[in-house]
């Protein structure tokens, strides 16, 4: 309520003379103004339909079948909280949710410096910035399933980077199975993830570092700072809000995080790379047990809760004002 | 600027160069894939090839059943983009321009929906959408798309019309146009940039969709091309040749495209990550 009736006040405060004239030129204000609110109505009602019907409806549903035994078919079972409590002593459930606390670390480290000191970089340039922040893009613009064929045949055993390299002395590289050793498999679908990632967080970063003062620069450039002072003592702070943020989604969409490791491994092998999301979706699709997938995708969105939440909590208190 | 500033560039330009051998590198070992035989990648995994075989592609659009899968895909993007559209355009009106009631409320509901996981909503929906009959059917999958993409373009084409002046809708309305008639021709045209924006970032969103597409769609006869690819490079025997020619046939519209527009992708992209 509180912002449109701010703006739509505001307006009409600042316009008053053009407003009241309408409603006496149709003589019936009230009619004029009931239609109005008809229209809006209307106009709101597609998006308000597919909404309830995909989104809100079925999310809710989600609630209730976690308290249920559900095969997705036949009438659900209440089973109260059994569904939670085998997932807390599941031991699929724990690995995933510790390889989710991995894949978040590494995209919270790996890409947004790779972005960050990208951006940083291409900020400096005085030529050929677009060029250069088109190409970065481009793995962004893919779909999973290519960037996925595309990096399958070059972490390919036999064929691929490894065999390659082990003939030009690199003999250790020979044989590695980067998506078939369980030990290696995670990082891998993390660095394929990576590569097709990284460009939209530079494409971020590089449009928050434009809109920085150059005078702060200039500044410390008169003082004898480097680019390493610079980029420490003036990008990151007035970029601040775009870090916190983009440090948010990050970790919301790596406990969300599903194509990737779906299309190249699966989640194997033996459960190297399960994520919650996977280990949801053989639950439901696979074992049919759709009440104990929705229990999985309430800690998901727990997690998704929590983070924006504590997010709020620390914005408050340290009174940024983004 | 002058000397400081230029102190850095060599290991700059470096830097730079390194990242875009990162980003471009792997693509252009796809592309030569692509015109290698099979026991060729094998023995030059990494160079140029040394015969080329365009009929590689010939055969992977026959065999990946390319042709029905990009033309799915075509109407899924096209149905997709053109309703987001659609339906983002007029609740933003409703919502800036017109007495709706509960401003706010509307303004969190969006947000909360743009971020909720789909994880959240995927398993009851599959049972929902076989009982209404929309399951494995490819308006079904649009359905779902309109829903999941038009919070995010909501807040997109409504964050646009706020900073828009209101006077060319006053001067209209005093003229005796009707609300239609304004939002037609008078807002409409003023606010195409960021429609075409929303529409834009969608389409694409659709046509690379995976998790709802493999969820969705089990036919073969409606499946999009990315689920063609998916389990064209899934089989026992994969000829990383002929996958390679798929990918590429499905990645190449959408990369012609990014070029052609790459300020209005950008752009669109940029405000996800920043104004949400």
């Amino acid at each position: 309520m509180t912002t449109e009736t701010a703006t739509t006040g505001a307006s009409l405060a600042a316009a008053p003379v053009r407003r009241e004239p309408r409603p006496a030129l149709r003589g019936r204000p009230l009619g004029a103004r009931r239609q109005r609110r008809l229209l809006a109505w209307l106009f709101v009602a597609p998006l308000l339909v597919v909404n309830l019907l995909v989104i809100t409806g079925p999310g809710l549903a989600s609630v209730f079948y976690s308290f249920t035994d559900w095969d997705g078919l036949s009438t659900p079972r209440f089973v109260g909280l059994a569904n939670y409590a085998e997932m807390l002593r599941s031991g699929a459930v724990g690995s995933a949710l510790l390889h989710n606390v991995l894949w978040t670390l590494f995209f919270l480290v790996v890409p947004m410096g790779m972005g960050l000191v990208g951006a940083f970089l291409l900020s400096r340039l005085r030529r050929y910035q677009a060029i250069f922040r088109v190409l970065y893009f481009i793995p962004y613009v893919l779909a999973t399933v290519v960037s996925a064929a595309v990096w399958r045949q070059i972490l390919d055993p036999d064929g691929g980077i490894g065999a390659a390299l082990a003939t030009l002395g690199l003999p250790f590289l020979a044989d590695v199975n980067f998506l078939g050793n369980p030990s290696l498999a995670l990082g891998s679908v993390a660095f394929v993830n990576t590569w097709q990632w990284w460009g939209f967080l530079l494409v971020i970063f590089l449009a928050s570092m434009q809109s920085v003062d150059p005078a702060l620069y200039e500044a410390v450039r008169l003082d004898g700072a480097g680019p390493v002072r610079e980029f420490w003592h003036i990008t990151l702070p007035m970029i601040r809000p775009t870090l916190v943020f983009l440090g948010l989604m990050t970790i919301i969409w790596s406990f969300l995080v599903f194509d990737y490791v779906y299309v190249l491994t699966q989640g194997g092998p033996a459960g190297s790379t399960d994520v919650l999301s996977t280990v949801l979706y053989r639950e439901a699709f696979q074992n049919q047990r759709h009440g104990y997938a929705s229990a999985v995708a309430m800690l998901l969105s727990a997690i998704s809760a929590a983070t924006v939440l504590g997010y709020l909590a620390l914005r408050r208190r340290l009174r940024w004002d983004i | 600027m002058g000397t400081t500033a230029r102190r850095g560039q060599p290991v700059s330009w470096i830097v730079l160069g390194l990242l875009a051998l990162y980003a471009l590198g792997p693509l252009l070992v796809f592309a030569f894939n692509a015109l290698k035989s099979a026991r060729e990648i094998d023995s030059n995994p990494l160079g140029l090839p040394q015969s080329w075989s365009w009929g590689n592609f010939a055969v992977a659009w026959e065999q990946a059943h390319m042709g029905g899968a990009l033309l799915n895909s075509l109407v899924i993007a096209v149905a997709t983009a053109a309703g987001v559209a659609l339906i983002a355009t007029m609740a933003a009106y409703a919502m800036t321009r017109l007495d709706l009631p509960g401003g706010g409320a509307w303004i969190l509901w969006l947000l909360v929906s743009s971020s909720l996981p789909i994880q959240l909503f995927l398993v009851p929906l599959v049972s929902w959408w076989s009982t209404l009959g929309l399951y494995n059917q490819p308006i079904g999958l649009i359905i779902i798309y309109w829903a999941v993409y038009s919070p995010f373009a909501t807040l997109l084409v409504r964050a646009f019309l706020i900073g828009m002046p209101k006077e060319y809708e006053e001067a209209a309305r005093l003229d005796g146009a009707g609300e239609l008639g304004v939002f037609a021709r008078i807002v409409l045209p003023m606010i195409r940039p960021a429609v075409l924006t929303a529409a834009l970032v969608s389409g694409l969103q659709a046509y690379n969709e995976f998790m709802l597409a493999v969820t969705f769609i089990q036919d073969r006869d409606f499946q999009p091309v990315a689920l063609s690819l998916y389990s064209f490079q899934q089989g026992f025997t994969t000829d990383w040749s002929l996958v390679s020619a798929a990918g590429l046939l499905m990645a190449l519209p959408v990369v012609v495209l990014f070029l052609t527009m790459q300020r209005t992708f950008i752009d669109g992209y940029v405000s996800r990550g920043i104004a949400v």
